[in-house]
């Protein structure tokens, strides 16, 4: 390559070409998560100018906080529903969408309508079809179970957020299994068939393995959405009823911005950061020991 | 084809039209209350208007002030895309073509930081640039899209800028470009699939984005479209006409958007997941 004559021009480009994207980076996420750490060992209450050091009391409150760990259990537990459904239902409708059957594109672009939609919208319209539409349905047909509304119930809400989060994510997920699928070799496959392995011997043996790369990638990002659910949660049930539904990220957001405990809060931040870093390193460092090459 | 295989594919193709209406169902119903008056809404939410009377729409309209939360909407998802892909094409470039240590490193810390979540940085986010009295204001939020939206960019970017051949390059240094001109002429033009498809990655995550937008902007004036469809919701919580109006004009521009570039939304979503 070359390069600039002289010290002044060389570093005029460099602070050219990368300089606005690294001071965005730096001062938007580097700096405030930085700080965020500091800020962990600080009482602040969002007000006053002074801060003062606490040491590990913030950490401490966080264990005390019955409310934040009942919110990481639920979060966990709804994490581990929604990346199983999403990925499973996610992949067999792109397996049938891979096959040349007749108006797949229609299929696909309907699969993948509710992703273009916020989830505070999506929220809206699903709260009024589990309160008005679903339990006119169940009172009219005499369906116990939908009668009443879903969301009233603690149990039930939760599936309903559930039931939500599949039907938002699992098109965009078939859309990236889809992209993998295609990259699988035709005349391997072909091949396997002229040997006399039959299609569910090809799925299990040559479709699932090839596939490794895609499931890295769909599970890393319906983990990452799942710990950081907020909207949806916050349009469907409003963490509610009694607190059942309250995702951590919206109990993050309550003890921060609302009970104004900031330095707690921060904290709860930081222990869910480390919970998501580790429970996403583990899930890539296991996926990429199962990767194959074609 | 055999007989069994003609069954096969008749079978598939009534499964995936019945999971089809499960997808778009919801929106049918949200379509159809929209043009109801709230006692025939409440009373049977299933039967279809009996006229499309739009009072619901202008009511709607009025309240959620749409046109301005629509420009805004429009204004900050323009220009963060614009700058992110600008700004995250001339670094990844930058990056692979002088790799250096330190540019590794750099990168590797902008790969790094992806794993980082939001609710990670909020709080102090929204102390530092409170305190600098930033707040409140759509230049801040899309300055802040672009420090979030950079790594993934620039990720993405790279892998793609190590297949344009450096002879090309070079050639045209040698004809006399600056490395500026090189870029915006040879380099930017080469990367046009790239930068559509995160661009499409982009519009979808800033044009729906809630919770940022609720932190920075507290002026209604300055609302989005989520917010703004948010704030009524919670104002006009038992008038149901209106809010599923509200819905459908919140929707509205993107279903458009989707009808006509529907091809290049789920190939960006494709490609963008490859790399």
């Amino acid at each position: 390559m070359i390069t600039e004559k002289g010290v002044w021009n060389r570093l005029r480009t460099r602070l050219l070409f990368t300089g606005p994207t690294l001071f965005a980076f730096i001062t938007v996420m580097i700096i405030p998560f930085l700080y965020g750490i500091y800020l962990t060992f600080t009482n602040w209450d969002g007000i006053s100018t002074t801060l003062s050091l606490v040491g590990i009391q913030n950490y401490l409150a966080v264990f005390r906080d019955i409310e934040f760990w009942k919110s990481f259990g639920l979060t966990l537990k709804y994490v581990f529903y929604t990346v199983v459904l999403i990925n499973v239902i996610a992949f067999m409708l792109a397996y049938v969408l891979t096959k040349g059957l007749k108006g797949q594109s229609i299929f696909r672009a309907g699969f993948f309508l509710p992703n273009l939609v916020g989830g505070i919208v999506l929220g809206f319209i699903w709260q009024f079809i589990f309160n008005n539409v679903l339990v006119y349905l169940g009172q009219h047909a005499s369906i116990q179970s939908l009668s009443t509304t879903w969301l009233a119930d603690p149990d039930k809400a939760f599936w309903a957020l559930v039931i939500v989060t599949v039907w938002q994510n699992a098109g965009y997920m078939m859309v990236i299994y889809i992209a993998g699928l295609t990259g699988v070799p035709n005349d391997i496959m072909e091949a396997a068939s002229i040997d006399g392995a039959n299609s569910w011997t090809r799925l299990r043996k040559m479709v699932l393995p090839l596939m490794v790369p895609s499931f890295i990638v769909c599970i890393f990002l319906s983990l990452q959405r799942g710990f950081m659910v907020y909207d949806v949660n916050l349009a469907l049930t409003k963490g509610g009823p009694f607190s059942s539904t309250q995702m951590v990220s919206m109990h993050v957001y309550e003890k921060a911005f609302l009970s104004r405990d900031y330095g707690v809060g921060q904290a709860e931040a930081f222990v869910l950061f480390l919970m998501v870093a580790l429970i996403t390193l583990l899930q890539v460092y296991f996926s990429k020991k199962l990767e194959v090459e074609a | 084809m055999t007989r069994k295989r003609v069954a096969s594919s008749v079978i598939k193709f009534i499964v995936l039209t019945v999971i089809l209406i499960l997808f778009i169902v919801p929106f049918v119903f949200l379509l159809i209350n929209s043009f109801k008056e709230n006692m025939a809404i409440t009373s049977n939410p299933l039967s279809l208007p009996e006229s499309f009377s739009m009072v619901n729409y202008m009511n709607a309209f009025d309240k959620m002030n749409y046109i301005a939360a629509f420009t805004n909407s429009l204004v900050i998802t323009v220009l963060s895309v614009l700058f992110i892909s600008l700004f995250a094409a001339m670094t990844a470039h930058y990056f692979v073509r002088n790799n250096t240590k330190f540019n590794q490193y750099t990168f590797m810390l902008m790969v790094a930081s992806m794993i980082i979540p939001f609710q990670a940085i909020m709080i102090p986010l929204v102390k530092i640039y409170g305190s600098l009295d930033l707040l409140n204001s759509k230049w801040s939020l899309i300055y802040m899209y672009i420090g979030f939206g950079s790594s993934l960019a620039v990720f993405i970017y790279h892998g793609f800028v190590k297949s344009i051949p450096k002879e090309l390059e070079e050639a045209a240094l040698i004809d006399g470009c600056t490395r500026v001109q090189t870029f915006f002429r040879i380099v930017f033009p080469v990367l046009m699939p790239t930068t559509a498809t995160i661009s499409i990655l982009n519009v979808l995550w800033i044009w729906n984005d809630f919770l940022l937008p609720s932190l920075i902007l507290v002026d209604p004036e300055q609302r989005t479209l989520p917010l703004s469809t948010y704030n009524f919701y919670g104002t006009y919580t038992v008038d149901y006409g209106p809010l599923m109006a509200s819905l459908v004009l919140t929707i509205f521009p993107i279903i458009i958007i989707y009808l006509f570039a529907q091809k290049y939304i789920i190939q960006g979503v494709m490609q963008g997941s490859i790399k």
